[in-house]
Parts: C-alpha cells; structure tokens; sequence
C-alpha cells in the first residue's frame, strides 16, 4: 500500500539523523573506529536514498494533486497558534529528496576517501549525517517553522564544517562569517513568518498558500513585503547580491562539504524556497521581478569574478553563486519547474567539479606533503598538465565543464536554455525581462570562458607542481573515482528529466511539478513563442557557449604560467577582478567597522555597563536586598508583636471585604 | 445491597459508608498505629514498625480514594456535609502521597536523631486525615472540625523533638497563634450562618443569591474573617509571622510536611468556600488580589535577605502561596486547573529540597547556610543536580513542572483580565532567582571548604527514592504536563456553584462545562 508506507515517510529523516547520533557518539569515545564510522555514515545515506526511491515510487503511483501531509505530533500550541510537527510530501519535495539523498549517498562514499588520513574522521561523518537530517527536514516540513529548524540545522553544520578544521584561524572565521551573514538573512525569513501569520493566521503551508489568493489584494504591499522578506532569507543562505560574500570563504571545509552543502544542496534552500511559495511570489509581480533580477544580476557578477580568480575552489565557488543566480532568475520569471530543473542538473554538475578538483587537490596535498613542501595545493598557478596524473579526473571534470557551459546534449544546456528562453518569452511582455535575459547570456559567455580556463590551467600545458613533486602525483582511489563517474553519467543524461517538447521530449519534470505550480501558473500571462523564435534562441545559447570556450582557448596560454610564488602581482581590472571588486573591503568600510564601533563604543561600554548592569542589573538588586533586610527585621521572633501585626491584617481584610 | 457511584444516596448509610471510605481507612490505620505504638516505643524498630503500618493505612485510603475516583463517584440528592466528587479525590491523593513521602523522609531522620516517638506516625495521619476532610467538606462545621484536627496534630508534630529548645518555642508559637487565628475562623463561620442561617457551602450559595445578600455586611464581615483564618493556614502576608519560626524549629520533614499538605488542604478549603458559597460575592475578588500581591512581594524579598537554607526555603513557600493565590484570584476555570497542577508541582519541589535539606543537616540542621553547600557537586554529584532541579522548578525554568505550573497560572491570570497581577508574579519570580540560583553557585561554582565538608550528609535508600521519584517527576511533567493537566482541568471545574436561581446575578465564573 503506497499510503501506508508514505506514512513512514519518517524514515527518511530518521536514518541520518540515527547516523548522527552513533557517529557522534563514536567521535566521543572511539574516534578511531574509522570502519565502524564509515560503514554507518554511509550505510544511513544509501539507506534513506532507498527510503526516498520508494516513498517517491509509491507517491508517484497515486501523483496526487494535493500535497500529502503526515502530522506526527502536536508541537508549539499557544493561543491561536498551532504548529504541528508535519511533514509533507509533494512532488517538489519529491524531487529536492532525491537530490539530497542521492547526491549526498555519492559525497558520502567520497568522503570515505578524501578523509581517509584525518584526525576528526568519526566527527567529521556526524556533523555530514547531521547535515542531511536537517537539509531533509527543510524540504520535507509541512510548515514554516518546521523548515525553518532545517533551515537554521543546516546553516549550523554548514559553520561547524566550514570551520571543520578550526585549529586554524582563518578556517574558523570563515565559519564565523557565514553563520552571522546567514543571521542577516534569517531575520528576514523570520520578520516573513510573523507576517504571514499575521496575515494568514496559519504557518502550515497548505492554508497559507490555499488562503493567500483570498486575504492578499494581488500586487498588495503586503504581499510583496512577505516576499521581500523571504528574499533576503533566499539572499543569505542561496549566496546572492548582497549577501553573497560567505560563500568563497566557506571554501576553507574540506572539499566534499563545499560539494555537498555548498554547491549541491543546502546554497540551493533558497531557491526550493521561492519554488515551495510559489503562490506568494506570483501575487507580487514586484517580489518576482526582484528574484529574477537580483537572480540575473548576480549570475553575470559573480562570472566576472570568477574570471580571475587562481584558488581552484574559488572559481568553482563563484561559478555556484552565478549559477544560484541563474536558478533565482528562473522561478522570480515564474519558471518553477525550469529552476528547480537547473537546480537538479547544477547539483549533478557542480557536485562533480567540486569533487574533481577535491581529487586534484588530494593529489597535489599528497605530493607536497611528501616532498614537504609548504606550497598551495589549490593554486592553479602550481597545476598544469594533470591530465596525464588524473585522467578518469580530468576526462569527467571536462564533461561536466561541456555541461556547466550549455553545450548540448548535456545536462546543464537543457536547463539554462530553459529559463534564459523563459525569460526571453516573458520579455515579450515585459522589457525588463529583455535586460535579465541579456545579462544571462552574457553570463553564458563568462562561465564557458572561465570555466575552459579553470580546466586549461590545470590539466593542460606544462606542469608546474615541481620537479621533486611531480612523480608523487597519482589518481585518487576507486573510492573516490567511482562517485564521480556516476555523477558524470548524471551530468551527461539529467537532460532527459525534462527534455523540451521543442525537440521531441516529454518535459517530463515540468508535468511532474505541475500540481505545485498550478495556482501560480494561473495568475500569469502566458506567453507563448513562434518555434523559430525558439529554435534561434537555442542556436543563439549555443553559440555564445561555443565562443566562450573557443575564446578560452585561443586567448589562453598556459604555458606561459609560472608558480604561485614566483607571479608578478596583478594590475588594472585584472586586480580589481582579482580582488573581487572590493566588496569585502567595501562592507568592512560601511557595514563591518561601523557596527563595531557602536557595539563597542555606545552598546557596550555605555548602555550595557553603565546604565543596564550599573543602574538596572546591580541597582535594583541592592534595592531588592535592602527591602528584603527591612522585611526581615520585622520578624522579631516576638508573639506579642505578630498578633498586632495580625490584627492589622485583619483590619485590613475586614475592611477591604466591607468596602 | 446496590450501589450506583455515579449517583451515591448520602442519606443512606451504605452509600455514606462508601463516600467516606479514604476517611475511614485512614482513621482505622491511625487507631491501629496508636494501639501498637502504646506497647511499642522504645527502639528503632518500633519505629519502623509505626512507620511501615502509617504506610499500608495511607495505601489503603489511597486505594479507597482512587477506586472512587476511577468509578467516577458523584454525590446525588440533597446537599449533605461531604463532597463526592473529583476535586476532593485528587486533593486527598495529594495530601495522601506528601504523607508518604514525609514518612519515608522520616525513617532516616528520626534514626539519625534519635527521637524514639512513633507517635509523631500516629499524628501524621490524624493531621492527614483533617486534611482530607477540609477538602471534602461541603458544610464549614465539617470545615472547621478537620481543621482543627489538622491544626492540633501538627503543634504536636512540631514540638515532636522534646529535647530541642527551638522545637518547642516552634510548636508553643505555632499553637499560640494557631488558636488566635482559629478563633477568627470560627467567628467568620458564626457571622456567614448568622447571613445564611446555613453552614452547607452549597446553600450558603443559594441563599447568597436568592436573599441578594452580596452586599449584607454581616455576610461581607464573615468571609473577610474566613479569609483571614485561611490566609493564616496558607501564610499568606500578613497573617505569615508564624511560617518562619515554625518552619525553622520543627523538625525537617515535618517542616516539609507543613510547607507542602498544609498550604494546599488550607488551599483546597478555601478553593471549595469561595467558589460554591461565594462565586457570586465580588467583594474577596479585590482581597485576594491584595493577599496575593502582598504574599508574592514580601515573601520574595524578605527570601533574599535569608542566610541559611531552611529560613530561605520558609519565605519561598510563603511566595509560593502568593502565586498560588494568584490563580484562586482569577475565579475561573482554567485558574481552578493551573491552581490544582501548581499545587502538585510546588509538593514535589518543596518537599524533595527538604528531604535533601534534611539530609543535609545533622543536629544543627538549624544552621545550614546556602555557603555550606559549596562544592557540593564534586563531592555528591547526584544529591547537588536533585537540589538543583528543585531550585531550577521553585523559579520556573522551563523544562521543569514549576514552569508549566506557573505558565499556565499566567495565562489564566491574562486571560481574566489580571494583566497586572501576572506582570508582578513574572517581576516576583525574577526577584526568586537571586535566592534560588546562589544555592545552585554555591553547589556548582564554589570549591569544597574542605574534605570532610559533605561528610555528614547521608540520604538513606528511601529518602533516595523519594527524592529521585520527585525530581523524575518534576522533570517528567515539565515535558508531558497534558495527563495531569487534564485531570486538574476537570478535578478543578468538579468544584462549582449550585445553579443560579435570581436571574439578576451574574453567572458564576467557576461554571466552566468540561467533562472527563
């Protein structure tokens, strides 16, 4: 029975959180159990993958158009305020659970590897189960609150596994700065929430969204200020403008975290977000039109960055904040399921990269730990010609570069395509969208060049890793290769999950999505382009990638590289693209150094100390105490002078009584 | 001979019999008690012996109690002079367990004391037994007589150790005033039947509203006196003098006794007076909310100036019967339930502290101060987190019974409209904090004055389990307070006025259907 087992939906959450539970315990008292660890971090994930291939196998046989929810107990009652603990199942959820589990089953097996040698192994596959429970109940909670504990559960493993190695300062606040930027972000997601229920009088998402058509006036402030707010949750935790800057620095975890929390699953909470309240943003063209354009602006702006970048990891991690861009201009154009697609293809690709380059740099930590050498294992710069060390690597890193580019027929093309021609069709009607849609393309254009170059510079050319190191450069274990040749499988057919019906598909996760979609699909225009429009389009996507990647390559010399330390210091745009545009320094200007002036200056020094802890804190306590002091002289252990006292009270109470 | 419990004929003596039958195990057992300890009473053993058969005698009405409870017992017919119903069965399961519990308490105690006097089990349950019948009373003669047999047993109860000085200053004093203050009780009592020509509380009711007596002085004069002999019984301010010096000289579980079964029998009675005789008299409205004020500040305040332990402990059952006050001070229906689950919270808070007090203290127990504690918890890890859990629930730190306790008091005392009163119980309880948490400093954050500093301190297997039963179930019910929240609900609506006859008389706030 599909129902009776959708109720155990339970499971699903359950395994990894189980995981948690026994890792963390074996990190506290056997933390070199390393077999006993693996086997029951990994175990846990492959289980609730099957878990999730069932419970989604069963809901597909029934494909319900209401959303299935499973209440499991009374949580926060207070006054009008009901909050169960619920989940709830629909084909989004559907969708973002086999994401979650299967991709995270892959990092699993590969951090079985890349960790291998690590001292805080047992922990290390806590803080990863713990991350998956809560990423699950994000997308699987039937209510605000409840995803928004998974919203915060993720953010905090995301800080304990950035900062994973926190001997280290600079890994530490890295941590620090994602968890306080995510804060920013939060307070928003929160100031929705309390106007949602003020609004609504729910924080179930089925009344909220099922009343949203009646109690909001379409285009109304409230509406677009709910979205706002909800937006700048998104901003936070999905890296965009203006709160983008955590996510390069939370490059300091080790690499199959940035795989799995930092491109595949949890920077993308903000996108399922917007998806989950579709009905919200359609009610506010203003809120939809800011997605999409925050979405555009920061897809080309992180792209610029990323063209200069030398950090392997660095371009990969601004490579995700554009591409997040790309999945913000999707659903704010109200291509739901054209978002949620690149999502799913961006999560098979960039999980790919990520772990090719995790292989690259085990390769090169391994051959400068062994000559000794004190140089960076992630510097381009010190790379070059590596494909004749790591071939399995280097042939699926350029898969999914082909994919990330939109060269058909991979993955990524189908996606990206979609929602730049969504955007296109939508600016038909409405110009702003024309500008959304150029800026997309000409993010194309950056990621296919910045991309080439990422995989010029390091598997091609000549090899500047070292004389000494270079014999001491080999491919990683199966253990790690074998994960990313199913992602590469992944990257190279995800595109059938939706194949257009423009060439012969069935658009098959776009049907899938439509019950989610369906209130919102009602309340926009629908415009509809000639087939030649599209084809063009397509032609057009094709060739802008095409010449990305050709300019790369002609433009680019490798060869002419030389080591990390040995490189000039860069000058004009080149630093300024170097140094990320300043946008770190700029907040530190405005934002950071202000803030702690005050906090330090006025908040602390004079209205903590001197007037609250001073006056109020230390003050009223002397008072009470000498109130007390008076009180108890009066008991003077004295019958004659209790009964007065007595007789005083019952005057009193007489009198009270009589009035 | 057929019985329906649903409708029990009290005219009828088979049927009384069976209303009756907690009361009359309970005096049994005592009769049983004081025969035995008349030949016996001279060793150790005859004190077990006494304090295993005050056990079985308390099972035994326990078991009476539950059983009619169980059978959902209702009384039937015209107003006789004992309640049947949930209110009086919950509260003597209250009054019944503090007994055993204190029993416990006491094996070790006295065996550490040596205080040969098996009677004080005898006088336990005769004090319990009042009690049981000051909650079940529904006529104030009923009323006074259990109070009194309450009040008599424990002047004895605590000048029980004859040898101590402060234990026979505490019992002279306590009796003293305690006849000073049931002579009020007993005046008031006179005036109401003098209004009423009645003492049945639910025809005093009815004749309040169908004589239109809510404004006859003799009646006003008559409950501002029975307010005043329960705010005696109660220690609310200013009728507490007595609490202080009392609590400190009588011995430690009979201390613990007195803070916890006394408060809520007197609790209990004045719960049933005010809302079945005087439901429709709005003039105690105003009274209670001064009592509560005055009782929540000063006890308190005058907490925090305490040196030692047991004089703290004193003045914050004092603020306790203040917030208590506070929801017999909202008259409605979900006060009658926060009432009811308070007072279940603050018995297993109070009486495990002095349980772990009384373990603490050898013959100078008198002197424990809050610095001897130091280092506790490196030294007696589990006796430090017990006490600590306790003081964490006297303030109400969620987690605990005394949070729920006093959270559903506040929201009671919002929703009748008492926002002020519940803004000076929170401002109360954050005073609470500075003489609770420094217990919990001192255990925690303070080094051992010595090696030898705890080595006096011994809680016996019972006294163990009794402790640890009561802390179990303090933080048990701080987490899943639903079951005995319901049974308080409806144990707490089971108390009502009888139906209004005069159609001018606003309907009594205690009618608040809700059924089991």
């Amino acid at each position: 029975m599909p129902t009776s087992l959708l109720g155990a939906l339970w499971v699903v959450p359950a395994l990894p959180l189980l995981g948690f539970l026994m890792n963390g315990a074996l990190a506290l008292w056997r933390p070199q159990a390393r077999t006993a660890v693996s086997t029951i971090g990994v175990a846990v994930l492959v289980l609730a993958c099957g878990a999730a291939v069932a419970a989604v196998a069963g809901f597909a046989g029934l494909h319900p158009a209401a959303p299935l929810v499973i209440r499991y107990w009374e949580w926060m009652p207070v006054g009008d305020l009901r909050v169960d603990f619920a989940l709830q199942f629909d084909q989004l959820s559907a969708v973002m659970v086999l994401v979650v589990t299967g991709v995270g089953a892959l990092i699993h097996v590969f951090s079985v590897g890349y960790m291998q040698a690590d001292a805080g192994y047992a922990r290390y596959f806590a803080y990863l189960n713990l991350f998956v429970f809560f990423m699950l109940m994000l997308v699987l909670g039937a209510s605000f609150p409840v995803m928004f504990v998974g919203w915060e559960g993720v953010g905090l493993c995301s800080y304990l596994l950035i900062g994973f190695w926190f001997n280290e300062q600079i890994n530490a606040d890295a941590g620090k700065k994602a968890f306080i930027v995510n804060r920013i972000g939060d307070v928003g997601f929160l100031i929705a929430m309390f106007l949602i229920f003020r609004a609504t009088g729910s924080l179930d998402f089925g009344p909220v969204f099922g009343r949203a058509a009646m109690v909001f006036p379409p285009a109304g402030a409230s509406v677009t200020a709910i979205t706002l707010f909800l937006f700048l949750g998104c901003t936070g935790k999905s890296a965009q403008i203006p709160l983008f800057t955590w996510l390069p620095d939370a490059m300091q975890g080790p690499t199959p975290v940035s795989a799995l929390i930092h491109a595949a699953t949890m920077v993308t909470a903000g996108v399922y977000l917007v998806a989950r309240c579709n009905v919200l943003f359609a009610l506010s063209p203003l809120g939809s039109a800011t997605v999409a354009g925050v979405g555009a602006l920061t897809a080309l702006f992180a792209a610029t960055i990323a063209l200069k970048q030398w950090d392997i990891k660095r371009v990969l991690a601004y490579s995700t904040i554009s591409q997040l861009g790309y999945m913000f201009l999707g659903v704010g154009t109200g291509a739901y399921a054209a978002g949620i697609f690149h999502l799913v293809t961006h999560a098979f690709f960039k999980a790919l990269l990520f772990l090719g380059s995790g292989s690259v740099i085990h390769a090169m930590h391994h051959a400068y730990h062994a000559t000794h050498a004190h140089d960076d294992a992630q510097d381009m710069r010190n790379m070059g010609g590596l494909r004749r060390y790591l071939p399995w690597t280097a042939a699926l890193m350029w898969i999914a570069t082909l994919a990330i580019a939109g060269i058909p027929p991979l993955s990524g093309f189908f996606s990206k395509d979609e929602i730049l021609g969504a955007a296109f069709a939508l600016g038909t009607a409405e110009p702003a969208w024309l500008v959304y849609w150029a800026m997309g393309i000409a993010a194309a254009l950056l990621t296919a060049f910045y991309m080439t170059r990422l995989m010029l510079y390091t598997f091609h050319g000549p090899n500047r890793t070292g004389d000494k190191e270079r014999e001491h450069l080999h491919e990683a274990p199966w253990v790690m290769t074998g994960p990313l040749v199913v992602l590469g499988v992944l990257s190279v057919v995800g595109g059938a999950l939706n194949l257009p019906e423009l060439m012969g598909g069935g658009a098959a996760l776009q049907h899938w999505l439509e019950p989610v979609t369906a209130l919102a699909d009602r309340m926009r225009p629908v415009v509809e382009l000639s087939h030649a429009m599209e084809w063009t389009l397509v032609g057009g996507a094709v060739l802008v990638a095409a010449l990305g990647i050709v300019g790369a390559v002609r433009l680019l010399h490798p060869e002419a590289l030389v080591p990390a330390r040995l490189a000039p210091p860069e000058t004009g745009l080149e630093r300024l693209l170097w140094k990320k545009w300043y946008v770190d320094e700029i907040y530190d200007a405005v934002m950071v150094r202000p803030v702690q002036w005050l906090a330090r200056e006025v908040l602390w020094k004079t209205i903590d100390l001197r007037l609250v802890d001073g006056l109020l804190v230390n003050g009223s306590a002397t008072a009470s105490r000498a109130l007390g002091w008076l009180g108890s002289r009066l008991q003077t252990g004295e019958v004659g002078f209790y009964v007065a006292l007595f007789v005083v009270g019952v005057l009193l109470v007489v009198g009270g009584a009589m009035r | 001979m057929n019985l329906d419990f649903q409708a029990l004929d009290l005219s009828r003596t088979c049927d009384l019999l069976v209303a009756l039958a907690p009361e009359l195990a309970l005096t049994l057992a005592a009769l049983v008690v004081l025969l035995v300890v008349a030949w016996r009473h001279r060793t150790l053993e005859d004190v077990r012996l006494a304090g295993w058969l005050t056990l079985a005698g308390l099972g035994a009405a326990g078991f009476a109690a539950w059983f009619l409870w169980w059978n959902g017992a209702r009384a039937a017919g015209i107003p006789a002079m004992i309640a049947v119903d949930d209110f009086r069965l919950v509260a003597d399961w209250l009054f019944l367990g503090t007994a055993a519990l204190t029993v416990l308490v006491s094996f070790d105690y006295l065996a550490r004391e040596e205080l040969w006097v098996p009677e004080y089990f005898a006088l336990l349950l005769f004090a319990t037994l009042g009690m049981m019948l000051m909650a079940g009373a529904e006529d104030l003669m009923v009323l006074f007589l259990g109070l009194e047999l309450m009040s008599i047993a424990l002047y004895v109860l605590a000048g029980s150790s004859r040898r101590s000085a402060s234990g026979a200053e505490a019992a002279l004093k306590y009796f003293l005033l305690g006849a000073f203050a049931s002579g009020f009780l007993l005046y008031g009592i006179a005036l109401v039947y003098g209004a009423t020509a009645t003492t049945n509380l639910t025809l005093i009711g009815v004749q309040v509203v169908t004589l239109g007596l809510q404004h006859s002085t003799m009646l006003l004069i008559g409950l501002g006196l029975l307010l005043v002999g329960f705010g005696f019984k109660v220690a609310a301010v200013p009728f507490h003098m007595w609490a202080p010096d009392v609590y400190d000289g009588s011995p430690t579980p009979i201390t613990g006794y007195m803070a916890t079964a006394v408060k809520a029998a007197a609790f209990a009675a004045l719960f049933r007076v005010l809302g079945e005789s005087f439901a429709a008299v709005p003039a105690w409205h105003a009274i209670v909310w001064w009592l509560a004020v005055a009782t929540m500040v000063v006890g308190n305040l005058v907490a925090l100036a305490q040196r030692t332990l047991k004089r703290m402990l004193a003045y914050s059952s004092i603020a306790h019967a203040g917030y208590l006050l506070v929801a017999v001070a909202t008259g409605t229906g979900a006060g009658a339930a926060a009432f009811l689950f308070y007072l279940v919270a603050y018995t297993l808070m109070t009486l495990a502290a002095f349980a772990l007090l009384a373990a603490k203290g050898t013959n100078g127990e008198r002197d424990v101060r809050i610095d001897d504690l130091a280092g506790l918890a490196q030294r007696r890890p589990w006796l430090a987190l017990a006490l600590a859990v306790c003081m964490l629930s006297l303030l109400g730190i969620p987690g605990t019974a005394g949070f729920i306790g006093k959270w559903y008091i506040l929201v009671a005392a919002t929703a009748s409209g008492q926002g002020l009163l519940a803004a000076i119980l929170v401002l109360a309880s954050v005073i609470s904090a500075g003489y609770y948490l420094p217990v919990i400093m001192a255990m925690y954050m303070q080094p051992e004055p010595s090696a030898e500093a705890h080595a006096g301190m011994r809680l016996g297997r019972l006294g163990s389990a009794v402790v640890a039963a009561a802390v179990a179930g303090l933080l048990f019910f701080g987490v899943r307070p639903n079951r005995l929240l319901d049974i308080a609900r409806v144990s707490g609506a089971s108390v009502r006025a009888a139906p209004a006859v005069s159609s001018d008389v606003t309907p009594a706030p205690l009618r608040e259907p809700t059924g089991r």
